[in-house]
């Protein structure tokens, strides 16, 4: 009897069901994987759109297209859907695909929480759109959602968001939980945490940072559920609350949050350069060391977003120099994708042109970070136009690309085919025009006077938002060429190899590709 | 600095475009690229800060870049087929990790100097209280007992495209704050409904205004002039729309001024205990609608549906005067509605008034108007 089974693996017992319910039923961790990247992929075009309507909005000085009540809306849903539906569920798409792969596992620890770690996303989306139809519209207090404007003076949909926020968040642990079970407990023998491939490390550390941050942020968003419907005063000052505190609580989750959107990106670009330069690895073990340290140091910098709520001298100063200190380990990190690179053997795929496009575009947001990190500087920086440049150039060129670099760098592997090197290569240089365009000038407006979060602007602003709008149109529409790309790839299109990259290492490449339904059913040998 | 970026709006390309597009401007600038030198020492300071850390980033970003940017172009497959098979260097690691930590040290030190100076508000000659609403600033000058409010002034046509817009377009105020050129004058900042931030460029001030705290900040501006600025914390929907413009005035022309505002104060006073009409009440009272109460319940009454309620066809404003005083006067708890107590008693009562009998409320409802007396007694009996 397990003769047969084990002659007729693929095509009988274990295959794919078919219809919807391989999707709805699905615990094997690529159809897991393939979900939450489709996914995050509508999302992020949703969020998208949001974002065309406010730069459409900022293309010149007066009202034009919305009124101030629907742009705080539309500003609102582009940060929370890009940030909680755009890249953290594209990371964990990913690391479905990758980490049972890489570590040489059948599949993630526990795939019916996998299952249902999915699932429950398109929920928390549903409710949080649905409240654009509601009365008095969608949540409008900007993703930060500051009490008490997100609590006393909210739109009655805000009751909706929170319980949205709460979904997500029990989405977001139950993936992480089950990244760390994997991880620690299904590493094929030989696989030892200092050999595993650092993709592994940085979700490895990401999945404790969320461990330790949901919960926190759902405390918070009960906290202003509890203000809100059952006569609390947490962030109330007049009945004796305090509306700092909850920066102070929100902070704490958001700030560990931001690594969480950039950790998995390290892993992916390491990767990326090291396949590509046909080079190992420069340093893997400060790498590994200073993505801890960036993970540790993100708990004590976060009052570093609240420079200007009037912190005592002695806090301003431990926080600006904690977070200068995370320059160090992060400087450690592009420096060794530079040495990777130095005297290897490059060439310039489209997953390559992303990662080191990362590079230097990361960097660039990483020193304007430095910039804010300065307390007397920050006062003139702080909630302008410069910040909004400054993070849009950590996640945009930064997460997002390194998301792009690993989808054009795997997808061979997941669907057995070749994308259009010629495409890709188009889509690439679109994006990096268009995420220039939009962007820099922004760091412009920002030092010029213009606050972030506003509908209309004075005059001496409007050339460079028009251009700003114009990349951002550019780099808007270069999208939908992605999205053509990823679908010609899946149909079809030049058949892979194995190995697929040259330069390529890890366990991944040892498997054919497609990757077959299941891996590594028994563990691979390691040398 | 707002006028010296007027003069290079020649040079700007895409101006007829722009008229084009039916918006008329009449400035902008391609040269706005950097953060305006302050007027005061500590603003100063800080521009000359920002400009170390700038020329810092961009020195190590050439190096990095540079030697990235070589290793591209020399060590591709074709020009090096063969890659080097080097990794790991505890020699260079350790170095480049100590370098930037210097770097930093060296950023951290003086930014810190900075920084005790600007905490450093032992009391000012003048202590001005600022207040965030949504959507206007209050100022109290707590020694010379003077109080305003400081609304925006550009016209909502400007806004809506109907008119070009004017050289100082949403950065101007129906009243500016003044304060005299030479004088340590402290700003102590707070705010009534939700977070407001109260950002003054010129003087490098930015300080939440948050409900139920009052923050801190100072400055000494030697040179007489206009200086504007803005909120910097979404406050709501007109969070664009509620600037900051102080002036700064020699020390005679100060006391002038707050001789007039003085003057104001007695004669608004007077007003209370006058013979008032529907017709002067309505007048005066739809000035103030506009000002504080059309942001949210609209220009015809009518409110936003789910968030704002409707003035016009209200019961209350209809056929309960003493409800409709004790909104004004308490606000409504846990709601966006807040006291505007802190109106004068003839505000009140003609914007009460203004609003029983606009848009068709008089002919619905019983029609009552309320006088300033009104609003006295309402404040009698809790004293």
């Amino acid at each position: 009897m397990s003769a047969v089974i084990e002659n007729h693996h693929d095509d009988h017992h274990h295959g794919p069901a078919k219809g919807i319910t391989r999707w709805l039923y699905t615990t094997n961790h690529k159809d897991i994987g393939t979900l939450y990247l489709w996914f995050s992929f509508a999302m992020f075009l949703i969020g998208g759109a949001m974002a065309m309507v406010i730069r459409a909005e900022l293309f010149q000085p007066g009202m034009q297209i919305v009124e101030p009540e629907f742009y705080n809306q539309m500003i609102t849903l582009h940060g929370l859907i890009m940030i909680f539906g755009g890249v953290m569920p594209a990371f964990v798409g990913l690391a479905n695909w990758l980490v049972p792969m890489m570590i040489g596992a059948p599949d993630m620890a526990l795939p019916r929480m996998n299952n249902l770690s999915f699932w429950i996303l398109p929920f928390a989306f549903f409710i949080l759109l649905s409240s654009l139809f509601m009365e008095g519209g969608a949540p409008n207090f900007g993703w930060t959602f500051y009490a008490p404007l997100s609590t006393t003076y909210a739109p009655p949909s805000v009751t909706f968001f929170i319980f949205s926020v709460h979904i997500m968040g029990a989405s977001s642990i139950m993936g992480a939980i089950n990244v760390v079970v994997t991880i620690m407990n299904m590493r094929a023998p030989g696989v030892d945490l200092m050999k595993m491939p650092l993709f592994v490390w940085s979700w490895l550390i990401t999945a404790y940072l969320l461990i330790a941050v949901m919960p926190v942020l759902a405390g918070a968003v009960t906290m202003m559920l509890m203000d809100i419907h059952f006569g609390t005063s947490f962030f109330n000052a007049a009945g004796g609350g305090d509306p700092v505190l909850f920066q102070h609580i929100f902070w704490f989750f958001g700030h560990p949050e931001v690594y969480i959107m950039i950790l998995p990106a390290f892993g992916i670009v390491s990767h990326i350069i090291e396949t590509f330069s046909r080079k190992q690895l420069f340093g893997y073990s400060s790498m590994v060391w200073a993505m801890l340290s960036i993970a540790i140091l993100s708990f004590v910098v976060w009052a570093h977003h609240m420079f200007t709520v009037g912190l005592p001298l002695a806090a301003e100063i431990f926080f600006m120099w904690a977070t200068m200190l995370i320059a160090v380990p992060t400087g450690v990190k592009v420096f060794n994708w530079v040495a990777t690179m130095f005297r290897g053997s490059i060439t310039f795929e489209t997953p390559m042109l992303f990662a080191v496009a990362f590079v230097v575009l990361f960097t660039i947001g990483g020193l304007s970070g430095l910039m804010l990190a300065i307390v007397p500087a920050d006062f003139q920086y702080h909630d302008t136009y410069f910040v909004v440049a400054h993070f849009h150039y950590v996640l945009v060129p930064g997460a997002i690309f390194s998301i792009m670099a690993a989808v054009y760098y795997w997808i061979p592997k997941w669907c057995g085919n070749m994308y259009d090197e010629r495409l890709g290569k188009l889509h690439f240089w679109l994006s990096f025009v268009g995420v220039n365009v939009t962007f820099f000038p922004q760091h412009f407006i920002g030092l010029a006077g213009m606050p972030r979060r506003y509908p209309d602007y004075a005059l001496q602003f409007a050339d460079w938002n028009m251009v700003s709008s114009v990349g951002a149109f550019l780099f808007g529409f270069s999208q939908i060429l992605f999205l053509f790309i990823v679908l010609k790839t899946v149909m079809g299109g030049k058949k892979a190899t194995g190995q697929v990259w040259e330069g390529a290492k890890g366990l991944e490449w040892t498997v054919a590709s497609p990757a077959p339904y299941h891996t590594f059913s028994t563990p691979p040998k390691i040398d | 600095m707002f006028f010296r970026l007027l003069k290079n709006s020649k040079r700007n390309v895409l101006l007829p475009l722009i008229f084009l597009c039916a918006s008329p401007m009449i400035s902008a600038d391609w040269f706005a690229l950097n953060m305006t030198r302050g007027i005061t020492d500590i603003s100063n300071e800080v521009f000359e800060l920002h400009m170390l850390i700038f020329w810092i980033c961009v020195a190590i970003g050439a190096v990095v870049f540079s030697i990235m940017f070589y290793s591209m172009w020399a060590h591709t497959k074709e020009k090096n087929p063969v890659p080097a098979t080097f990794h790991e260097n505890h020699k260079l690691e350790i170095a480049w990790t100590i370098i930037p930590f210097l770097i930093l040290i060296a950023m951290a030190v003086p930014a810190s100097k900075t920084l005790v100076k600007i905490y450093d508000d032992e009391a000012g000659d003048i202590n001005i209280q600022v207040t965030g609403y949504q959507w206007k600033w209050q100022y109290r000058y707590l020694e010379d007992e003077v109080s305003f409010f400081s609304n925006l002034s550009t016209d909502l046509d400007e806004i809506y495209n109907l008119v070009p817009k004017g050289e100082n377009y949403l950065q101007e105020v129906d009243e500016m704050v003044v304060i005299p050129a030479g004088k340590k004058v402290r700003f102590l900042i707070t705010a009534n409904d939700v977070i407001h931030s109260w950002w003054m460029p010129a003087f490098a001030i930015k300080q939440d205004a948050i409900p139920g705290f009052v923050n801190t900040a100072w400055t000494v501006v030697d040179e007489p002039g206009i200086y504007r600025g803005k909120c910097t914390e979404l406050c709501g929907k007109n969070h664009g729309f509620m600037p900051i413009v102080v002036k700064v005035v020699e020390q005679d022309e100060y006391d002038d001024w707050v001789y007039g505002k003085r003057q104001e104060a007695i004669k608004l006073a007077e007003l209370t205990t006058k013979e008032w009409t529907t017709a002067e009440l309505m007048e005066r009272g739809e000035g103030i609608y506009e000002v504080n109460c059309v942001a949210c319940h609209q220009t015809a009454g009518q409110g936003i549906a789910g968030i704002f309620p409707a003035l016009a066809g209200s019961d209350i404003a209809l056929n309960n005067k003493d409800r409709h005083i004790e909104i004004l006067m308490e606000g409504v708890q846990g709601a966006a509605m807040n006291s505007f107590d802190y109106l004068s008693e003839v505000e009140l009562a003609a914007v009460i008034t203004y609003t029983r009998q606009a848009w068709g409320n008089a002919e619905n409802g019983d029609g009552e108007i309320v006088v300033p007396k009104d609003i006295v007694d309402y404040k009698e009996p809790k004293i």
